[in-house]
């Protein structure tokens, strides 16, 4: 890839000549191999069709430039009066066509390959929600949510300190509870959405496939080393488009399967805790917590609210309403607001409520038990 | 003297199409400028990582505003106002066929604006963007959470009307206005872009039409078009939408290629090569534009069999545009070229379209497509055609025919600055984006991970150098109107067809006794 | 101003279309402004969209008066009666392809959506974890059976009455335009009269079945796909029954004050062309939303 190379160095060069002090680092100037043979047979073909342009690109343009020097009245051209060739233009309109069936017939192959789901080793299914993403684990009986990491949210708010970037980790490629998959193994996606289109996109492996909601459609890959691979959604979902990135985790069998064991345990043992009591101070914390990571991107971090999502300091529900009505809103969602019902356990359903009614000087005093939030469902 | 009513009425109920065609560009100017600042916010939230000058919604509604208002307010008026000025001027036409319909075309645009912005100013804060912000292709179901959903459709009807309404007037002109002896295949290649340009319009604002109804009736009135709950489909919003949008793009750049057709034989004093392959290849470009539409829709899930088709059928669309490169290139050698300002412009464009070119191929075949779908590579494709390409040849157009409209030459030492630092700014500002793009950054997004800070910051040096040139291009306008050399009645030497044998300036009225063609 | 020497009439300055922006203006904007604030889903404040529209209809009567001034003073030359033939006729094609979005919409829920969301082609998973249990068929409303249990419109009965009744009316207008051609004006008039009497003959009856659709069969705009696409085709092609029928009652009172001439009425022609398209849209309205299912 020399011409690649002298690229990269020029636009080395441009750069440093433009904005000198800023770091080069980690410049990328093509696409990712990726991890899957799919990711490299797309990376091969797309090496193949951007090299025919290139050369196309070349001919033509050194064919106009030769005339461009050399047909100029000031060098004492004198235009000669030919205007058409019926012969020419055949054969320019057949070479293009012999390179077009060059490129469909390898791109025709590596398509069938990547619209074939089947003999799968693991199904897990992908919903989009504005703005996380849910995984489950279809034969194991786990799902999750996966938000942005809270650092990176930190970060990401408009005028936040700058310096927050830099320590944020994967600063906006990161997020809370990554999937986990097992390596060499065909991993099968059936990607849907719940309120409107998203894009579950993995560059290594070369999967983006739209989450339609009141559809399913899949994909698939298997990943042939392990590691930590990172992606964003991509299709415009609304406010925080881009703040929904994906973090796919490939291990060995075995750490697989440990993972699973934990995850299952943990909800286990989460949903212990929908018959718990907690004390206010609990479930402040908690609460606070909660509303960092599910209500926090709408409502704001102090409960102002803005736009069309109304500010939660003294509203008449927070504040005078009803706590079974309150609890409802957070389950069932309304308008504009998803239902949360399904992402949060009772516990921190009720945490969260708990947390609103006591906040930025609400300070109605109420303690909401998960026993109250179970009730509400 | 004057010949013509004065004031304010002069604009507001004129039926000339030189009136009507001043007001069209001078309204695309406008909006481009409109268009431009959007793009300026854009640029500037992404000039370093991090959220710095807006906030995510308001960013959205800057990509979703400068989008159709670049689309619809700037490239397509602007387009309309050459055909207002050139079409009745190039077949010998004494005005356009329909005048009153031509000045009601004309005055629609600005309500149909104001329909468009004016949700922006409308309840709540303003800098959380109360405006549409759901991408120019406004997708459902995200178009639908929009609480002011109306005003955007309705701007859109609007919209429609009138390019239909001056869609059916470029065509009644071109097939009964023209001079005695002008047979369609005499016709300038301008006049013949224009002419399959307005069957495509006509041909594709009904169904943008249609769709919005749709999406006015699912939002308002409980229709399910695009709800999967009542049997519907969001995709359904998406086939029709691009049933619409891809003739659309093809709306903006064929006469562009009209345009780039009528300069290039002027400079390289050698008449167009291949003339009627032209003609062939603009209309195999505009059938193959009804039938490839899906092919912006590679992601959304379709059976593979599908897929296939609209791959083949679009990588077919390299084969027409190609001999139009090839024939460009072949009126140039041998020629006996000068550069004149217009001839700049049109070379660029040549070289740039291409460029747009080739990465759409690359965009059209389908299992790559997976990987350059909705990054920036897309976005440094369809800029490289819209701006280098179909905004090139507006600029190109404008200064090979302004001297005809004001009598006057431009500065020239100034439009050549204008040039060259757009051509090279243009080229920092989009050219970086293709990294971008393969580097697996996403379009549409307000923020970005660190490792694309660098071509972003690139991009955005090179957008703020390319948009503040175009004031430039303002004041070159501006003074070339008030005034400069006197220019012959043929302006450039050795240039052929109709235009040029009318007076500079164009009297008011022009071929009012039609002209005979040889 | 006409300082125009040419043949091809060139029109004065003219406010008609200014005033006609600004009613649409109103007209959409003011109903933009209805729906979105509207209480509780319903509509709100109407008064600037009726303004509008009636700015609309005073700019049609100008307008259109004007040009019938003009040509009844002879100032159309046949060159200008052909721009307005091309008019009239790209304008129709344009509704062709405003009804072809709306087909295009019905063909693809039938032969897709449907389908899909019930499990053919590559969505197996769509039906089985998203639609369990939903059978893909048409009629229907979804999977989420959404507004409620219903029947569909038969065919047969009022939709085949009004088939014949716009095929009849098709038939007088076609008589009209012959006597029009042999210079028999009360002929003209009368066939005029009878295609107007079966456009609203038409017009009534489908109000009828409209609400035979919404009281007996539950079958509303809201019932899913079907309702959709059935309100929605037969709707939009109603209206354009309404608007043909009114150029048509025009046409009749111009042709009561003698207005048309064997060699001179592309007014008449234009809404007969009118006509006749709204005729066949009916036809594949009759055959894909009425009788195939």
């Amino acid at each position: 890839m020399s011409a690649s190379h002298i690229t990269k160095k020029l636009s080395v060069l441009l750069g440093l000549l433009l904005v000198p002090g800023i770091a080069l680092a980690d410049y990328a100037l093509n696409m990712t191999q990726g991890v899957t043979e799919i990711s490299k047979d797309i990376y091969d073909l797309h090496q193949l069709v951007m090299w025919i342009c290139t050369v196309a690109g070349i001919l033509v343009f050194t064919v106009m430039i030769y005339s461009l020097i050399n047909h100029r009245k000031s060098k004492g051209a004198v235009a000669a009066q030919f205007h058409e060739s019926a012969t020419v233009e055949v054969v320019w309109t057949v070479i293009p066509l012999v390179i077009l069936v060059a490129i469909a017939v390898p791109a025709t192959g590596v398509l069938l390959d990547i619209e074939d789901p089947s003999k799968s080793d693991v199904t897990i299914q992908v919903t989009g929600w504005q703005w996380k993403w849910q995984y489950n684990y279809r034969d194991e009986d786990l799902s999750f949510f996966s938000n942005l990491s809270s650092d990176s949210n930190e970060a990401r708010q408009l005028g936040a300190d700058p310096s927050l970037m830099a320590k944020a980790d994967n600063y906006l490629l990161n997020v809370d509870k990554p999937i986990v998959v097992p390596v060499n193994k065909k991993v099968r996606l059936l990607i849907t959405s719940n309120d409107v289109i998203h894009a579950w996109w993995v560059p290594e492996f070369a999967v983006k496939r739209d989450a339609v909601p009141g559809f399913i459609n899949e994909s698939h890959f298997t990943a042939t080393k392990t590691g930590i691979y990172r992606g964003q959604c991509a299709e415009l979902c609304g406010k925080d488009h881009g703040f929904m990135p994906i973090v796919v985790k490939v291990v060995e069998q075995a750490e697989y399967n440990n993972w699973l064991k934990t995850e299952k345990a943990a909800i286990a043992a989460a949903a212990g805790d929908s018959n718990k009591t907690f004390s206010h101070d609990e479930l402040m914390a908690k609460g606070e917590a909660v509303y960092k990571a599910n209500c926090a991107a709408c409502h704001q971090a102090d409960g102002s609210g803005g736009g069309p999502f109304p500010g939660l300091v003294g509203s008449k529900l927070v504040t005078t309403g009803s706590i079974e009505d309150h609890l409802k809103l957070i389950i069932a969602g309304k308008g504009i607001m998803p239902p949360f019902g399904a992402q949060l356990s009772d516990a921190d359903i009720a945490a969260v409520t708990t947390y609103e009614r006591n906040a930025w000087g609400n300070n109605t005093g109420d303690t909401v038990q998960p026993a109250a939030a179970k009730a509400a469902r | 003297m004057s010949d013509h009513p004065t004031g304010i009425k002069r604009w507001l109920f004129t039926t000339n199409h030189k009136d009507i065609g001043t007001m069209y560009l001078w309204f695309a100017f406008t909006m481009l400028f409109v268009g431009g600042a959007m793009a300026m916010v854009i640029r500037a939230e992404l000039f370093e990582p991090g959220m710095q000058v807006v906030n995510p919604n308001f960013f959205n509604m800057m990509t979703t505003l400068h989008g159709l208002i670049m689309v619809f307010g700037a490239i397509m008026p602007a387009m309309v106002g050459f055909a207002n000025w050139q079409v009745p001027l190039m077949i010998g036409a004494p005005d356009m066929a329909l005048p009153r319909m031509n000045n009601w075309s004309f005055w629609i645009l600005p309500f149909a604006a104001i329909m468009l912005v004016a949700p922006m100013f409308m309840g709540g804060d303003f800098m959380d963007g109360q405006g549409p912000a759901f991408g120019w292709t406004f997708y459902e179901p995200l178009s639908g959470q929009y609480d002011k959903l109306a005003f955007f459709i309705f701007a859109v009807h609007l919209l429609g009307f009138s390019s239909i309404m001056g869609a059916i007037n470029i065509i009644a002109t071109i097939l009964n206005m023209r001079a005695p002896g002008m047979t369609l295949m005499k016709m300038p290649l301008f006049v013949w872009t224009w002419l399959i340009t307005a069957f495509l319009l006509i041909a594709v604002m009904p169904v943008l039409a249609g769709v919005v109804t749709m999406m006015l009736t699912d939002k308002y009135f409980g229709t399910s078009f695009f709800d999967a709950a009542g049997g519907g489909d969001p995709v359904l919003f998406q086939h029709v939408f691009w049933f619409f949008g891809h003739p659309e793009v093809y709306i903006m750049i064929l006469p562009a290629f009209g345009i780039v057709s009528q300069i290039i034989p002027t400079f390289a004093r050698k008449p167009l090569f291949g003339y009627a392959s032209m003609v062939y290849a603009t209309a195999a470009i505009a059938f193959l534009s009804f039938i490839v539409w899906a092919h912006h829709m590679f992601t959304v899930g379709m059976p593979a069999a599908g897929e296939l088709y609209f791959m083949y059928a679009t990588v077919m669309i390299a084969v027409p545009t190609a001999v139009k490169v090839f024939n460009w290139t072949a009126t140039m050698w041998k020629g006996s070229m000068t550069f004149e300002v217009p001839m700049l412009w049109a070379i660029a464009f040549v070289f740039l379209f291409t460029i747009g070119g080739f990465t759409g191929l690359m965009l059209g075949v389908v299992p790559v497509d997976f990987q350059y779908h909705d990054t920036y590579f897309v976005v440094a494709h369809f800029h490289y055609v819209l701006v280098t390409g179909a905004l090139f040849a507006i600029i190109g157009g404008v200064y090979y025919w302004m001297p005809k409209w004001t009598g006057n030459m431009f500065d020239i030492t100034l439009a050549k600055w204008h040039f060259w630092v757009s051509t090279i700014s243009v080229n920092i500002l989009f050219f970086p984006q293709h990294f971008l793009g393969l580097a697996g950054m996403p379009r549409r997004i307000p923020d970005y991970a660190l490792q694309f800070a660098e071509f972003n910051q690139i991009s955005s040096i090179g957008a703020f150098i390319f948009g503040g040139t175009q004031l430039l291009f303002l004041y070159i306008i501006i003074k070339c109107i008030k005034g400069g050399d006197k220019v012959s009645d043929e302006v450039w030497e050795d240039a052929k067809g109709l235009e040029w044998e009318v007076p500079s300036p164009a009297p008011y009225h022009t071929h009012v006794t039609p002209p005979t063609v040889k | 101003m006409s300082h125009a020497e040419g043949s091809y009439y060139l029109p004065e300055p003219s406010h008609w279309p200014l005033v006609g922006s600004i009613g649409l203006f109103l007209a959409t904007g003011g109903f933009a402004y209805a729906l979105t604030y509207g209480v509780d889903g319903a509509l709100g404040n109407m008064t600037v969209s009726y303004i509008g529209l009636a700015i609309i209809i005073f700019m049609l009567f100008g307008w259109f008066g004007t040009v019938i001034k003009e040509s009844m003073a002879g100032k159309y030359d046949s060159q200008v009666d052909s721009s307005f033939r091309m008019g009239m006729i790209w304008f129709i094609l344009s509704e062709v392809m405003f009804f072809a979005a709306f087909f295009g919409a019905l063909y693809y829920m039938r032969n897709f959506s449907v389908p899909w969301l019930g499990g053919e082609g590559n969505n197996a998973m769509t039906n089985a974890i998203l639609h369990e249990g939903f059978q893909a068929v048409w009629p229907t409303n979804g999977p989420g059976n959404v507004g409620g249990d219903y029947e569909p419109m038969p065919a047969t009965g009022l939709p085949l009455w009004n088939t014949i009744i716009l095929l009849t009316s098709g038939a007088t207008l076609t008589w009209a335009h012959h006597a029009l051609k042999a210079g028999k004006n009360s002929q003209l008039v009368l066939g005029l009269f009878l295609t107007v009497v079966l456009g609203i003959l038409f017009l009534s009856f489908q109000i009828y079945e409209y609400g035979h659709a919404y009281n007996d069969l539950n079958l509303k705009l809201t019932t899913g796909a079907y309702g959709t696409t059935f309100f929605m085709l037969t709707g939009f092609h109603g209206f354009h029954v309404f608007v043909g029928a009114t150029m048509l009652v025009i046409m009749l009172f111009r042709a009561m004050k003698g207005h048309f001439t064997a060699e001179h009425h592309f007014a008449f022609e234009a809404s007969a062309w009118y006509w006749h398209f709204v005729d066949v849209v009916w036809l594949g309205l009759f055959i894909f939303v009425y009788w195939l299912i």
